[in-house]
């Protein structure tokens, strides 16, 4: 503007879509807390069965799909930066099989709840808090897989320009933020309050 | 950005095209309705909220008139409730959101030397949730009979206590419309603030460093992370009201082991980052009008920063404050009071650091500064208020008087609206191009401030006489008829000082002086472009090299950026 001494010439600022991505985790963390919180404080104080310890099993091969998604996942993104897109499609197939696998382990796990064991939201405050708990990450696990199938049907078709590989990253972030409340998900649901 | 040289090949589509030709009322709703440019959504914003205020507003009076005289018969019980429901609620999501959103719309981008926000579409999706949400609730008075032929508009109060929304005490809709309500607009601010974070984060003009953010920045900063963070809360309460309502779930059911008690955590774990979240923007404006009006740089302007900074911190722990009456543990309320009057001390930070910036300035009482020396004097009687409802005994004894209904409106009032129109008055020209009125707006200043205080002044007599908040009558002869009357009179001349104000606005706009790029000889962004500032804001996008880009601009032999 005036005669000043010159400045670095360099001005680089954050991409929008990373902060962007990075602030709707953010503000997704703190929905989940608040039914984490409710899930956590209703624990042992379900009045009438079923409880936790009688029903729930620990989901090992849905968690190890899920969290192993992650990494195949990177893989993935390993490959598209390598330019090297039939491991990208690949490896990206695999991570929406290995989520495909986790909600239909939900759903199978919901239908022995609801139809064998007769716990449904209105049960019990272990119902209530549990289904809604593991039904809003279930929840986030659809848009997830949606987002996923979405860049790889485009991307078969060729529709996704060369230069949109930050696009493709984003939504891996979501992804691993899905696994990574996963992990806080299954220690309060299926360790801990199997104790009760 | 990577758009400083205008696409040669974008043409503006020929007016006739689609609407009439320019001015034309279809032509406004359709320029209403497509635009994504932030200037015109911000005004959108407080346009709409000033229209929400007004209709709000006289939700008031018609509560002040019930209220005015003992054993009143103005409007039955039942409209009362659904008067202090609505105004409370509307006040807050469609009148304070709207109105701080749209001013961070409108001057973010243009103090950061940008072309627009980040996400230009987004911003507009963020509007219409919002403009939507608000006529879901006001619609509640049509549509919320609904089947059960029960109910009108929500009657639960603005924190809608458990177990008052429960289905067997709220028949009919009007409960569901201001949960849906009341989500569809979260989701509007979370958008809005996600935007203002990427727009700060990415999007400043070269040399726009975070310490030589205006202060009206920083503070929008603020507000935007504690939006994202507070605000889901409230979306998972109303999520989970709609299980109990609708799914037969048990959070807030007693009967089934359910607690009444996790609402009103819930709630106001949203609720008092909220009252920050409202009341910084406040402090935003008073941070940029104070300077000028007092010819001096902010005074401390890294511990402003700082201050803000742990007000958003500390009031993320503060919520249970409103609850010391419900009989939680002395730990809870020891911790509680304590992080409580913590907040105290940031605030003061700022109190004085204001009267730093106007201690041997050379004061210039334009309309904005005589706002803003008001907030000065109301938020603080609002701030001791403060810290005596923090004191749990206290506390004690006077939750749920009009004690709180004084304090609270001494912050929103007092405190947000004074600041609201210093600022309304101190951008008008940038916006419009004309300058306000000033003896139009000093009948506004004097009535609205003599309006206030005879209204909410005997608010806090009343409240330590005992009278409880949201009761529809009183007998007389319980000392509280005098501090009624009075409170109902006040009212009568803020009625009269916002005629003014609505009238200087549109009068100022007909008949109202050119204003000028710079009418306040002001040193942030915004004024070194024209007023109203054209769709793509800056010609060339400027280079900051100081905390006062202007000065440096206008005094070359002594610029800022020698002293930083």
């Amino acid at each position: 503007m005036t005669a000043a001494p010159a400045q670095s010439l360099e001005w680089k600022m954050p991409s929008t879509r990373k902060v962007a991505v990075i602030s709707l985790i953010l503000t997704e963390s703190a929905l989940f807390t608040i039914f984490l919180a409710a899930y956590c404080f209703y624990m042992g104080k379900s009045l009438n069965g079923p409880f936790p310890s009688q029903v729930l099993k620990f989901p090992l091969l849905a968690t190890a799909a899920l969290l192993s998604s992650s990494a195949t996942v990177v893989l993935s993104e390993m490959a598209l930066h390598r330019g090297n897109k039939g491991a990208f499609h690949l490896w990206w197939a695999v991570t929406i099989a290995l989520g495909t696998y986790f909600l239909w382990f939900t759903g199978t796990e919901w239908n022995h709840l609801i139809f064998t064991d007769h716990l449904t939201l209105a049960t019990n405050v272990f119902g209530t808090t549990f289904y809604s708990l593991v039904g809003l990450h279930a929840s986030h696990v659809v848009i997830g897989l949606f987002l996923l199938t979405l860049v790889l049907v485009l991307s078969l078709l060729g529709k996704i320009p060369a230069d949109h590989t930050e696009h493709i990253e984003m939504i891996s972030w979501y992804w691993h933020f899905v696994d990574a409340i996963w992990v806080v998900v299954v220690t309060a649901v299926y360790i801990i309050s199997t104790r009760f | 950005m990577n758009h400083d040289t205008p696409d040669e090949n974008f043409q503006i589509p020929p007016p006739e095209r689609i609407g009439e030709e320019r001015g034309s009322l279809t032509r406004i709703v359709q320029e209403m309705v497509f635009t994504v440019d932030h200037k015109k959504l911000g005004l959108m914003y407080i346009a709409s909220g000033l229209l929400f205020f007004v209709v709000s507003g006289l939700m008031a009076v018609v509560i002040r008139i019930q209220l005015s005289g003992p054993r009143n018969h103005f409007v039955d019980p039942d409209t009362f409730n659904r008067l202090f429901t609505m105004h409370g609620t509307a006040m807050v999501f469609l009148v304070g959101m709207p109105i701080i959103f749209g001013f961070a719309n409108y001057l973010v981008p243009l103090m950061i030397g940008a072309r627009d926000m980040a996400f230009p579409r987004m911003n507009a999706f963020g509007f219409w949730v919002f403009f939507f949400s608000g006529v879901l609730l006001y619609f509640s008075y049509l549509g919320a009979p609904g089947l059960y032929a029960a109910g009108s508009a929500p009657d639960i109060g603005w924190f809608a206590y458990s177990p008052l929304t429960a289905k067997a005490f709220s028949r009919g809709h009007s409960t569901d419309y201001w949960t849906l309500s009341l989500l569809l607009g979260g989701i509007g601010s979370i958008a809005t603030s996600i935007n203002i974070i990427v727009t700060v984060a990415c999007l400043r003009c070269k040399g726009m460093i975070l310490g030589r953010m205006p202060l009206f920045v920083w503070l929008f900063l603020v507000v935007a992370f504690m939006v994202i963070i507070a605000m889901p809360p409230l979306s998972a309460c109303q999520i989970m009201l709609i299980l109990d309502r609708y799914c037969g779930a048990h959070f807030f059911d007693t009967q089934a082991g359910g607690s009444a008690v996790l609402w009103q955590h819930f709630f106001w774990i949203f609720g008092h980052p909220e009252v920050y979240i409202l009341i910084l923007p406040g402090f935003a404006i008073t941070s940029e009008v104070i300077p000028v009006f007092s010819r001096k740089p902010i005074f401390g302007y890294p511990v402003m920063v700082a201050a803000s900074v742990m007000i958003a911190f500390i009031s993320l722990g503060v919520w249970a404050h409103h609850m010391f009456t419900v009989g939680m543990s002395s730990i809870t309320n020891t911790f509680f009071a304590i992080s409580t009057l913590l907040v105290a001390i940031p605030t003061g930070i700022k109190i004085f650091n204001w009267l730093g910036t106007m201690y041997g300035g050379k004061l210039r009482f334009e309309l904005p500064m005589l706002f803003c020396i008001g907030f000065l004097f109301q938020f603080l009687i609002a701030g001791l208020t403060g810290v005596m409802l923090a004191i749990a005994p206290f506390d004690w004894q006077l939750n749920n008087s009009y004690f709180v209904v004084a304090h609270f409106h001494y912050v929103l009032i007092g405190g947000l609206l004074y600041t609201i129109f210093a600022g309304i008055y101190y951008w008008y020209p940038k916006a419009l191009g004309k300058m306000p009125d000033f003896k139009l707006g000093i009948w506004h200043l004097v009535l609205f401030t003599v309006g206030f205080h005879l209204t909410f002044l005997p608010q806090h007599v009343s409240g330590a006489l005992g009278m409880p908040r949201r009761i529809y009558t009183y007998d007389a002869g319980r000392g509280w008829d005098l501090w009624n009357l009075l409170s109902s009179i006040g009212v009568i001349f803020q009625v009269a000082g916002i005629l003014f104000f609505v009238f200087n606005l549109i009068y100022s706009y007909v008949k109202g002086k050119k204003a000028g790029d710079d009418p306040w000889d002001a040193w942030s962004l915004e004024w070194a472009t024209s007023s109203p500032p054209p769709s793509y804001n800056f010609e060339t996008i400027p280079e900051v090299r100081s905390r006062r880009p202007l000065w440096d601009l206008k005094h070359p032999d002594d610029p800022d950026w020698k002293y930083e």
